[in-house]
């Protein structure tokens, strides 16, 4: 049994690995190595350049009237911010080669993935012991749940950022974080399989109870990436982390219901 | 959760865990628990070494997966 549980989750947590690397690649990393421009000072949000490409656009007077606003509208966020922002500062990933950096990506992204994966079917193994078979498609439930737990709850109170966003204390928010995941993956369970009402209700009191409490918040918003990047950021790692654990909850509810049948 | 599914009077348990838990032997199910413990760590370290480990070293490789997969990074 231990050796069906560790190779479907292997096989599937490495599959939707590759497929969390793909995506990201064209759809999240661009966004990052945009933001880490802003976050060095190379570029300057609401000083008339939203990038590279978006500079020759703009003529001369334009950009001086925006730079001339933007003194006044970014000189009070950012001497508030900066105290908080200083630690924030990452040189070591934007020192590190792109390829080196994408290959330890592909390789974390891997192997967050398969631990996923080994989470999903140790689930799926304490299902069984209930009697509950999970088949492919039950599978992708679970996977949907997973992101629920792991992804989409947690952003509730702590959005997906982008290098050179400010936020609270790292451990408070890391304890949130934590408790919300495990919360929410206990809430979903008792709502799909629990049989009484009560199991409904302490459910749903545990899905909502993370955000009752509410996650730790910066203590003055400061950042330095343009809104707009950051909400295309928020949106697509939420995308990214979607689809790829449809593919991981539907690979091991495949792998898993084989590894039944044969045994 | 184990004292649950070996509960002696199982016939008789609450209608949710009347399930096939009767069937199994004591000897499977306490090997099927300790495989479900092990898988169960053994996830967990994975996504705490990519995601929460404030180990400078590990952050820095792990900077992007970080921030994609929406852990609480810097």
């Amino acid at each position: 049994m231990l050796k069906h549980m560790l190779t479907g989750a292997l096989f599937a947590g490495v599959l939707a690995g590759l497929f969390a690397a793909l995506l990201q690649y064209f759809l999240v990393q661009p966004l990052i190595v945009l933001s880490e421009r802003y976050e060095s000072g190379e570029l300057v949000h609401f000083a008339g350049v939203a990038g590279a490409e978006a500079a020759h656009d703009h003529d001369h007077d334009h950009d001086a009237a925006d730079a001339a606003a933007a003194t006044d509208a970014t000189a009070e966020p950012a001497a508030e911010g900066s105290e908080a922002h200083s630690h924030h500062h990452d040189e070591a990933s934007g020192e590190t080669p792109p390829l080196t950096r994408n290959m330890l990506t592909i390789g974390f992204l891997a192997l967050v993935y398969v631990g996923y994966g080994l989470l999903l079917v140790a689930g799926f193994a304490v299902a069984a012991q209930f009697g509950i078979q999970v088949t492919a498609r039950q599978g992708l439930l679970w996977g949907l749940a997973g992101f629920a737990a792991f992804q989409l709850a947690p952003a509730i109170g702590l959005a997906p950022e982008l290098p050179g966003t400010p936020a609270a204390d790292l451990t408070a928010r890391q304890i949130w974080w934590v408790g919300t995941a495990i919360a929410t993956a206990g809430g979903l369970a008792l709502i799909g399989y629990g049989r009484s009402l009560i199991a409904v209700v302490a459910g749903a009191i545990l899905l909502a109870l993370p955000h009752v409490i509410g996650a730790p918040e910066p203590a003055a918003f400061g950042g330095v990436v343009p809104p707009e990047l950051a909400a295309s950021f928020a949106a697509r790692a939420l995308a990214v982390g979607l689809a790829s654990w449809a593919l991981l909850g539907w690979l091991a509810g495949r792998f898993w219901s084989q590894d039944e049948a044969s045994t | 959760m184990h004292g649950m599914k070996v509960a002696p009077s199982g016939v008789t348990a609450r209608r949710d865990t009347m399930t096939t838990s009767t069937s199994l032997s004591a000897a499977k199910s306490g090997s099927a628990l300790m495989a479900i413990l092990f898988v169960t760590v053994l996830g967990a370290s994975s996504v705490f070494l990519t995601g929460l480990a404030q180990s400078q070293t590990l952050h820095d490789a792990a900077h992007d997966v970080r921030h994609t997969t929406g852990f609480p990074c810097h």
